[in-house]
């Protein structure tokens, strides 16, 4: 075996592209070499923002291959002989073999294919994998029509210490690197991969592993928090990113300006996060935000960072300042007050303003709101506050805090209430001396006039008659206007707060049934609209909440929300339930279970019912796991099947089993007759385990039946009424679900 | 430059007072290195275009030279027009007239980071005390049809540059890629002179006998009086008209037997700058503003095909009198000496 070390190396590559980019290339390449026959070992790859480096064993030739090629048979005419001996590349028919079977002597060409050098093979193969190289975007440079994620600078391709001849893009390969921009430039001619990682880990001042680079960074970033008394907010996703920034990463820690914090911690981190690319710090003892930062630089500058820290400060500053301004301004009105402005966003052309779509999803959260334990007008309330915060700047500016703004702002403008009520005399007045001090301690904003705002969250009026909210009713309108967007996918929480849960199930109700109608359906791939994410939100907040509902009863109300040239619901139940059937096999629960219950499936029995379309196949695959239940699906198997056959010869019989004479057939006659009864009874008390034992009970019956009647008696009477049994069973059983679908 | 770090080198800490360095450039003196700079490296050296842009990309120099087979190097300073950021000079950080330098060079040299670094080191940024990283951005111009892929480039944590392999420019796939460096010179200027509002920039440095000028002496008024009119008294019917009557105009000379692509551009241009009015005046729509935008991007994709058809066509042109000369057997004796010379 030889060592193969490979380098692409290029221009910063986007951090986010580079894990998935290293999979691809250590895929195809191990790929590629298998095909062309050589075995790989020990494959190792490794990313960061300048280079890709696929390192391997293999061999230095792919192995010599005999391939035999079956000829005509001895005698055959010439014409045969010849068209063979050209497709196997031979001359004369004495250069083939002969072998004997059964039929006779037939001749057999035995190719042989010499191995092929692995340089040829690499030659051939790395072009190949990077002209189609799966970047998500790619970019020409230059005069060249090569196609890479940045341009492309050099290669290295050494195969056992030998430059493989390799060109691609204008770039041939050679044996020489680059090492850190600052620290580490090269040009570093390299042997082999001890003598490259040792070169760029040393003088070139490149960590080549990204996970050695995270590890190093959490490590120093922790260090230097609680060196200060102060505690890392831990972020994988961001280490990942940092750690795609740098070839020589170093953590600093920055300061800010402490006043900073009076904005919301969901703000800071935002800014620090998606921005600036810093993690947040935390105060070990309170975990409140400190005003630190952890930048993490991809060089050590000679002052110890403290240039690249104020920088990185100042930046932060001016960011935050931003952000305080949006703050204020956005401070300026209550929550509510924002409704109006919501005309003037589009949700889409076809359906209105975000305002007419919190009107639908106002009246929505109304109507289903008692279903769900929630109270109508706090539901209806809420849901109109959920939408107000878009039009705040902080939402325009931070979109991913939508819901959270609004939240902030609704707690904000009842904490001001709460302390202007009691106090409003008191506030016109000077400050006594010691009213001074209650009045900051009780204010965490500090200095913000308490009594400038109107406050109408106080004493809402919901529909028209004037009612004073609870401290309750105030949680579960700031928790709404929060959770109403979730669950944003499958590892989100999904809302537990009823009046969350009616807002929440109306917006992705609304949003659903307004797609439906303009026809703007998820298909394959697209679904611009995440349709589908609003459909499994819809399922899991239903399922994990354990509520009953008609889904289908929401859709007709919101339907005749929409102007009436938007029609057509069509198939927008069977799009829930396919989503739900995604769900439950993520859950574990088996697909063929699942659609013996919705093959059963009807607006009488299950129908749009989430929950109990649930409980059903979760008896059923209990049962089938059962060893009464494995039997009773044998049995059940069996009378299919001999149904299946006779209807083949001709229609059955027609009507239900008369009492047979016969012991064992009575006694299945009987068993079916009473489990009819007892099956229909659980069904009706929603008792699935029950109808399942039920079914279970027939088990015996049908089995001895089996055992010692025939079914297809010679008296044609007899043979009937047996087939009339056959299909009671099948009846009887498909009225919990079609066992013909489940295998087993 | 030689630090020793090894891995267990890597330190961390906490800021100090590093203040305004007396040596650092002025705003005309960063313009000035800039300029001799990419005059160097061979760029052609131009002066802004005189019709109201909202950015460096839209000058013609940038938009239809990056078009076509033909190689070009250029740069040049220029004021762009943003009236929504208006702040009646009253924010630090935000102009509705400020100072982008372009650089174009076309096709990219294999080496353009390198020069871009060297520029950051010819202003006097120290790239051994500052972090300079290239942070994945790609850009777009849905106006003008362009996008491209590139970065930001940050110096500590703040955007400094704009860099970006053009494409496709008027919606047409380049021949040639064009490397494209846009320097925000005002916040260049605060970061290099180390102050935190625009206004106090010097502008020039002092001499003997008479004192520097600020960045606020020279524009603050501008952006007082601009963002008045900008917000308060930009007359929207009559903006309406004016656009009306620049996209007319434009397609009138698009519509010519030959076309002319260059005029055409400019009054794309001016329509552009006035939609870019009527935002500022909160006067469009979401609707309208695509509506808006979508006439723009028509007008400037008509422009960048009529360009690159006439430029084929004087090509053509220019092989079919070569190829009429060589029949005329006036062969050029050109490529002969060269080959004597190579040996």
């Amino acid at each position: 075996m030889a060592e193969l070390l490979f380098e692409i190396f290029c221009e910063e590559i986007p951090a986010r592209m580079q894990v998935r980019a290293g999979q691809d290339l250590e895929k195809a390449m191990t790929t590629g070499l298998n095909a062309a026959g050589l075995s790989v070992d020990d494959v190792r790859v490794f990313t960061g923002p300048r280079r890709l480096v696929y390192v391997a064993d293999i061999p230095l030739q792919s192995p010599d291959i005999e391939e035999e090629r079956k000829g005509p048979r001895v005698g055959s005419p010439q014409q045969a002989l010849a068209g063979f001996l050209r497709g196997a590349g031979l001359t004369d028919i004495s250069q083939a073999e002969t072998r004997s079977d059964k039929k006779g002597e037939h001749y057999v060409a035995v190719i042989k294919k010499e191995g092929v050098s692995s340089h040829e093979i690499l030659s051939d193969l790395i072009p190949n994998i990077m002209n189609k190289f799966p970047w998500p975007k790619s970019m020409k440079s230059g005069e060249s029509a090569f196609r890479w994620v940045r341009p492309l600078q050099s290669m290295i391709c050494l195969l056992n210490e030998v430059v493989v001849l390799v060109e691609v893009g204008g770039v041939t390969a050679g044996n020489v690197t680059e090492g850190h921009r600052r620290h580490g430039a090269g040009p570093f001619t390299v042997t082999n991969f001890e003598n490259y990682k040792s070169v760029l880990e040393g003088e070139g001042h490149v960590i080549l592993d990204a996970k050695e680079r995270e590890a190093l960074i959490l490590r120093d970033a922790k260090a230097a928090c609680e060196a200060k008394g102060l505690e890392l907010v831990e972020d994988a996703g961001l280490l990942s990113e940092v750690a795609g920034l740098a070839e020589w990463p170093v953590v600093i820690l920055g300061k800010m300006d402490p006043s900073f914090l009076e904005l919301p911690s969901e703000v800071i981190r935002l800014s620090m996060r998606t921005h600036q690319k810093y993690f947040a710090v935390r105060k070990a003892e309170t975990g409140q935000l400190a005003p630190n930062f952890i930048v993490v630089a991809n060089q050590s500058a000679p002052d110890g960072g403290a240039a690249i820290a104020q920088g990185n400060s100042r930046v932060l500053s001016a960011r935050l300042a931003d952000a305080q301004f949006f703050q204020s301004e956005d401070a300026k009105k209550n929550l509510i007050e924002y409704y109006d402005k919501l005309d003037t966003v589009v949700f889409h052309k076809k359906l209105g303003s975000i305002r007419d779509k919190a009107e639908r999803v106002s009246a929505l959260a109304k109507a289903i709101a008692p279903k769900v334990g929630a109270d109508a007008e706090l539901a209806a309330h809420a849901a109109k506050l959920a939408k107000c915060d878009l039009v705040t700047q902080t939402v325009i500016e931070f979109t991913s805090l939508q819901g959270q703004i609004g939240r902030l702002m609704y707690e904000r403008a009842l904490r001001d209430a709460a302390i202007a009520a009691p106090q409003g005399e008191v506030s016109a007045k000077p400050h006594p001396k010691d009213g001074v001090a209650v009045d900051s301690k009780s204010h965490p904003e500090g200095g913000v006039a308490v009594d400038s705002k109107p406050h109408p969250e106080d004493g809402v009026a919901v529909d028209s008659k004037e009612r004073k909210l609870s401290a309750e009713d105030h949680a579960s309108i700031a928790v709404a206007i929060e959770d109403h967007y979730k669950p944003q996918g499958p590892s989100d929480s999904v809302p537990t707060d009823p009046v969350a849960i009616a807002v929440a199930l109306a917006d992705k109700v609304d949003s659903l049934v307004g797609f439906w109608a303009i026809d703007e359906k998820p298909t394959g791939s697209k679904d611009p609209f995440a349709l589908r994410r609003a459909a499994l939100g819809i399922v899991r907040i239903v399922l994990e909440n354990d509520k009953r509902l008609k889904i289908s009863a929401f859709i007709d109300f919101t339907r005749d929300h929409f102007p009436s040239s938007l029609s057509s619901e069509d198939n927008l139940i069977a799009f829930i339930l396919d989503r739900l059937k995604t769900y439950l096999r993520d859950q574990g629960l088996r697909h063929d279970v699942i659609d013996s219950v919705y093959a059963q499936n009807n607006s009488t029995r299950g129908g749009d019912d989430l929950v109990d379309i649930v409980n059903r196949i979760k008896a059923v695959q209990a049962f089938i796991d059962s060893q009464d239940g494995a039997n009773l699906l044998a049995g059940y198997k069996r009378a299919a099947n001999i149904l299946k056959a006779e209807q083949k010869k001709g229609a059955l019989p027609d009507g239900r089993a008369r009492a047979p004479h016969e012991a064992k057939s009575r006694a299945l006659f009987t068993a079916l007759q009473s489990t009819d009864g007892t099956i229909d009874a659980r069904l009706q008390a929603e008792d699935y385990v029950g109808a399942m034992a039920a079914l279970a009970g027939l088990r015996r019956p049908i089995d001895e039946f089996f055992m010692d009647v025939q079914v297809i008696a010679d008296d044609t009477a007899v043979k009937e009424n047996n087939l009339r049994l056959l299909k009671d069973i099948r009846d009887t059983a498909q009225k919990i679900a079609n066992f013909d679908l489940i295998s087993g | 430059m030689s630090t020793n770090s090894t891995k267990s080198d890597i330190r961390t800490a906490t800021p100090t007072a590093n203040e305004n360095t007396p040596s650092s450039l002025s705003f005309q003196g960063l313009i000035l290195t800039l300029q001799k700079y990419w005059a160097d490296q061979g760029c052609v050296i131009l002066q802004p275009f005189d019709t109201e842009v909202g950015a460096g990309t839209l000058h013609p120099a940038t938009v239809l030279r990056s078009l076509g087979p033909k190689p070009w190097n250029v740069a040049y300073v220029q004021p762009s027009r943003r009236p929504a950021d208006g702040r009646y000079g009253e924010n630090p950080n935000r102009l509705q007239h400020y100072y982008q330098f372009q650089v174009i060079m076309k096709p990219n040299p294999k080496n353009l980071q390198d020069l871009y670094l060297g520029s950051l080191d010819a202003i006097g940024i120290d790239r051994d005390q500052h972090d300079i990283r290239f942070v994945e951005d790609d850009w777009e111009n849905p106006t003008v049809g362009a996008w491209g892929l590139g970065w930001e480039v940050w110096c500590d944590g703040m955007e400094v540059s704009q860099y970006t392999y053009f494409q496709q420019v008027g919606g047409l796939d380049l021949e040639l890629v064009s490397g494209e460096l846009t320097y925000g010179l005002e916040r260049l200027a605060m970061y290099v002179q180390g102050v935190d509002n625009v206004y106090d920039l010097r502008f020039n440095d002092a001499t003997e006998d008479r004192p520097s000028v600020s960045y606020g002496e020279v524009f603050h008024q501008n952006e007082v009086q601009q963002s008045t009119y900008n917000f308060e008294h930009a007359d929207i019917d009559k903006i309406r008209q004016k656009f009306e009557y620049a996209e007319e105009e434009c397609q009138y000379l698009l519509g010519l037997e030959p076309p002319l692509p260059l005029p055409a551009y400019e009054h794309a241009l001016k329509a552009s700058h006035l939609f870019n009015l009527l935002d500022a005046r909160g006067v469009v729509s979401p609707t309208q503003r695509q509506e808006y935008i979508k006439r723009v991007r028509d007008l400037a994709k008509g422009c960048a095909e009529a360009h690159v058809a006439l430029e084929k066509r004087d090509l053509e042109k220019l092989e079919m009198e070569k190829a009429k000369s060589r029949k005329a057997g006036l062969t050029s004796s050109v490529p002969k000496l060269a080959s004597i010379e190579d040996l």
